[in-house]
């Protein structure tokens, strides 16, 4: 069979069979690449730009660069708020061939807490290994040494220098300027995030809070290459960020630090306010905190002995503490009874050491058991009168209480550009029924007369009120920032004064009496805060108060030595001088201090001594 | 004309059973692929060397066979497929014992992919099996020869080295196509082929195998799994432009977008740095590789050796449009490589082996004067 199939064969059919199926397949592969040929161009020569703008948008990325945050200063150009380079311990996973050697290198030569550790794999879970992982934070130059001396065997072992922020004064300006911290996820729902993209901090409080938008500034891009795992490789383009704006304060930081030494670490606040132009001067609250412990983090364990404090040092009192402000306002009230007529200069009550209302047995004492005799609305201001003053309100109604107090900005925010203020309380037949669903009692306006009962201030609403006595009336918006400068351009932008109402003055003369009346009860033998007035160089117009504290204020936990304590009268102290011509009002509390003029008193004497008489020193000393 | 003028080599190479265009155009293509390659790895001279000593095997290779008398290889034809198999056989049962895939035999001193020694072996096995039947064959005949191919084809794919299999599957029915396979039963067979392939699709693919080929439709369904590939290759290629964006200047290699950079996807770094101008160039170089076979074969004086010589460089082509047209979008990603352009070694060995054999077909016939 093979023998004859092989006969069969014809080899020059069989080639010329081949050589045309030859020919055939070598204009196949001829035309097979030049299809392979057209796709390319087709990719490379039609759809060049499309896949040209693919290939930049793989290698090209934006990454935001963070502005720097702008300085805050007190009205001297005292630094209150600066960022200052402080050294990170950083770690790149890549580069380390031995994680636990190193680490365990790294313990032996500087301190590494368990806190650090846990940190540290939570962060170097969420990063790429070829980016740094911060380990330790706040380096001591020491520290750094040590590390820089035996960093040839540590590999992927590197101190970073990062701006940080700091706060010279420390617990001085806490409760002013406040802190930043870490963005948390409730921040994050309130700002433009593609401006933080970079930004690691945002005010919590304070001046920091309420400026952050001048302070932030706005963020920059860098366009980088980056490989295909995300790894920087060159900057190609920068668009510098624009700095966040510097701040300058209308805050004295040695006035300040007069008050905070003043008060001594007892529980009070003291807001002092310049006040032709409303300039807060002082803003304090004692016992204070470090707000440097904030801005990185702060521990567990220090949040806690913060915030469970009897004390509560983080409880901002000049702000947001509400207090009774007791015979504080008896000026004012006085003021009112004079310029709404119910009552002249003349007229005088007979004070028994008690008042009652006609038909009524109840006696509502007066601070004095014996009385004051018959007593006119001067000494009633200068002695602290209790029963004239329960007259005085019985005359005038809650009606004309209120509306005339009101003027005096009680009951309501002061519109100071540091949020978080309380508003305070200044009842009203209306406010009784909204919130209490109950009528108005006559009794209750005897009370409110002497700044009890309802009544509720902060220290900066008796602040400003004080100011606004000093200033004839005119109610200023009290103001933290003077004015913001752009660090770029040098570009300066003024807070100017804000007049929020002028209170009508019927009789010049009514003012000057109550005015009279203040220096009288400083100045004079009789007068409630006589005890400050030994070496007194100027005039002072001052009024003490004392307010009840009625149980425990907060809700605070039941400790057996502290209750008597703490059952005992707030001390209160308004004054502003030379009384001619008023450069600063003061308002103190001291919380279970005792009578206002033995405890409240002295403190603003120093304060408005400082402030009144610094520049007189200088002058003493310079002749 | 440098395609047809292999009777007037030098004395050296004449001697030497050298077929100069043929190494003219391998050596230029081998040294294309140094130049990409010494780019696609990021310039590491250690993968120059390791590909330079590989290309000195190949070439070495190529050089022994060349001196191998085709009457040679035509009586130890069955005796290499039939070794093939069985090897193949091996690789199977120890891929069933060992439960995985398994490409290689252990041969204790080296480590032998027997797929290899097929892709020279079907051919061969086929044009010897049709060397002393009439042409065109006879369906009994293109039935055995069918057998020939499919029986290590499928044992290939089984393995799964879909990329050999399709090359065997390509070279075998080139080879049928060369000895004049009737053009109605080409027809009939294309009919036949689509619920063959529906078949094989339903029962004999893996998944991975068939995510391949649906990835290959529509590559944008998986950005960033198996469509990655396709869509940074097609960008490497797409941005390269005329010219390309230079040597060493591939943004999509060197920042490590593009996978299998120095392997497979060679053909696309290679498109990325010297653009459309440039790869006309090397297909152009490609193509004078293939005419010079396809004249070799045409040469060639009885079928054996016409049908092999044919075989053998439709091989190379099938690699090489199966490379591009994957990297460039056209065919789904099965791993082959780019013919002396792509880092590795067993593949290219094998291929210059098969050059070596044209080159002996060549460099080995009578010249009878008439």
């Amino acid at each position: 069979m093979a023998r004859r199939r092989y006969m069969l064969k014809d080899p020059i059919r069989e080639r010329h069979l081949f050589q045309r199926r030859a020919i055939l397949v070598a204009v196949l592969c001829t035309l097979a690449l030049a299809i392979l040929a057209l796709r390319m161009g087709y990719l490379q020569l039609v759809y060049h730009q499309h896949y040209t703008t693919l290939s930049t948008q793989n290698r090209v990325s934006l990454q935001p660069v963070p502005p720097t945050r702008g300085l805050i200063y007190d009205r001297n150009g005292v630094v209150l708020a600066q960022n200052i380079s402080t050294f990170s311990l950083e770690l790149t996973l890549e580069r380390i061939p031995d994680l636990e050697a190193t680490l365990a290198d790294l313990g032996a030569l500087i301190t590494i807490t368990e806190d650090d550790l846990e940190r540290f794999e939570h962060e170097r879970r969420r990063t790429r290994r070829f980016n740094p992982v911060p380990l330790r934070f706040r380096l001591s130059e020491e520290e750094v040494a040590l590390v820089a001396v035996n960093q040839h065997r540590l590999p992927g072992v590197e101190i970073a220098s990062t701006l940080t922020r700091h706060y010279p004064m420390g617990e001085l300006t806490a409760h002013t300027v406040g802190y930043v911290g870490r963005i948390s996820e409730h921040d994050l729902r309130s700002i433009d995030t593609s401006n933080y993209a970079a930004t690691r901090h945002i005010g919590k409080t304070g001046v920091e809070r309420s400026h952050e938008a001048l302070l932030h500034g706005r963020v920059g891009r860098e366009e980088v290459e980056t490989n295909a795992r995300g790894r920087v490789l060159r900057v190609l383009s920068r668009n510098d960020p624009e700095p966040g704006q510097d701040l300058h304060l209308n805050i004295d930081v040695a006035l300040q630090q007069v008050a905070h030494d003043a008060l001594d670490g007892r529980r009070g606040a003291l807001v002092a306010i310049e006040p032709q132009s409303g300039e807060v001067l002082a803003l304090v609250s004692t016992p204070s905190y470090n707000p440097n412990l904030f801005v990185n983090g702060i521990p567990l364990t220090t949040f806690r002995e913060l915030s469970d404090s009897y004390d509560q040092p983080l409880f901002n009192r000049a702000l947001r503490g509400q207090y009774p402000p007791g015979s504080t306002t008896k000026p004012m009230l006085g003021l009112g009874g004079l310029e709404m007529n119910e009552i002249t200069s003349m007229d005088s009550v007979v004070c028994r050491g008690w008042y009652s209302l006609p038909n009524d047995d109840h006696r509502y004492r007066d601070w004095r058991r014996e009385g004051h005799g018959t007593i006119g609305v001067s000494r009633a201001i200068v002695e602290s009168c209790d029963v004239f003053f329960y007259d005085l309100a019985y005359k005038l109604g809650i009606d004309k209480i209120h509306e005339y107090m009101q003027q005096f900005g009680f009951g309501q925010r002061t519109g100071l550009d540091i949020g978080g203020e309380a508003a305070g309380l200044l009842p009203s037949r209306e406010w009784k029924r909204r919130v209490k669903r109950e009528p108005w009692y006559p009794g209750e306006t005897l009370i409110t007369g002497i700044g009890q009962g309802f009544n509720l201030a902060t220290p900066l609403q008796l602040a400003n009120a004080t100011a606004t006595l000093a200033n004839r009336g005119a109610h200023m918006r009290p103001q933290v920032v003077q004015r913001s400068i752009n660090p770029a351009n040098g570009e300066e932008q003024l807070s100017s004064p804000q007049l929020k109402h002028q209170i009508p003055i019927h009789e010049p003369l009514n003012w000057w009496r109550i005015d009279r009346a203040m220096v009288t009860s400083v100045h004079e033998p009789n007068g409630t805060a006589y005890g400050i007035s030994r070496g007194l160089q100027y005039k002072m117009a001052g009024k003490t108060g004392t307010s009840q504290v009625f149980g425990l204020a907060q809700d605070e936990e039941y400790v057996e030595e502290e209750v008597a304590k703490r059952l005992r009268d707030h001390a209160l102290f308004v004054a502003y001088a030379p009384s001619d011509d008023p450069q600063i009002a003061v308002a103190l509390i001291v919380e279970n201090g005792g009578g206002g003029g033995r405890t409240a008193a002295p403190v603003a004497r120093k304060v408005i001594d400082y402030h009144l008489l610094k520049g007189q020193e200088g002058k003493d000393a310079a002749q | 004309m440098l395609l047809s003028d292999a009777s007037q080599s030098h004395g050296l190479f004449r001697r030497l059973h050298i077929d100069t265009p043929l190494l003219l155009g391998l050596m230029v293509l081998a040294g294309f692929g140094l130049v990409v390659l010494y780019s696609a790895s990021g310039q590491d001279m250690g993968q120059i060397w390791r590909q330079v000593i590989r290309l000195g095997i190949a070439f070495t290779a190529m050089l022994v066979l060349a001196q191998l008398h085709p009457d040679t290889l035509q009586r130890w034809a069955h005796w290499i497929f039939g070794i093939g198999l069985a090897m193949l056989v091996a690789v199977l049962v120890l891929g069933v014992v060992g439960k995985g895939a398994q490409r290689w035999l252990d041969l204790g001193i080296i480590r032998f992919q027997p797929s290899e020694l097929m892709k020279i072996a079907v051919p061969m096995m086929v044009a010897w099996y049709l060397a002393d039947k009439t042409l065109p064959p006879r369906l009994r005949d293109l039935a055995v020869a069918l057998l020939v191919i499919l029986v290590p084809a499928l044992m290939i794919a089984k393995q799964p080295d879909l990329g050999t299999a399709v090359l065997i599957v390509g070279t075998g029915f080139f080879v049928l196509l060369f000895a004049g396979l009737r053009w109605r039963w080409l027809v009939s067979a294309g009919v036949l082929a689509i619920p063959v392939g529906w078949a094989l699709w339903t029962f004999a693919m893996h998944d991975y195998q068939r995510r391949r080929v649906l990835t290959f439709l529509n590559p944008e369904s998986d950005p960033l799994g198996a469509g990655y590939h396709i869509i940074q290759s097609k960008i490497a290629i797409g941005s390269g432009g005329l010219y390309g964006k230079g040597w060493l200047n591939g943004t999509q290699s060197h920042l490590e977008f593009l996978p299998e950079r120095h392997t497979d996807f060679i053909f696309s770094v290679f498109s990325e740095e010297f653009g459309f101008m440039g790869l006309l160039f090397l297909l152009a170089a490609y193509l004078f590789v293939l005419l010079r076979g396809l004249y070799i074969a045409s040469q060639a004086q009885d079928s054996f050796t016409r049908l092999l010589a044919g075989g053998l460089t439709m091989s190379f082509f099938i690699y090489l449009v199966v490379n591009i047209g994957m990297v460039s979008g056209l065919l789904p990603v099965v791993g082959v490589p780019l013919p002396l352009l792509s880092y590795g070694g067993s593949s290219m060995v094998t291929m210059l082996a098969g050059f070596g054999i044209l080159m002996s077909i060549h460099t080995h016939r009578k010249l009878l004067k008439s």
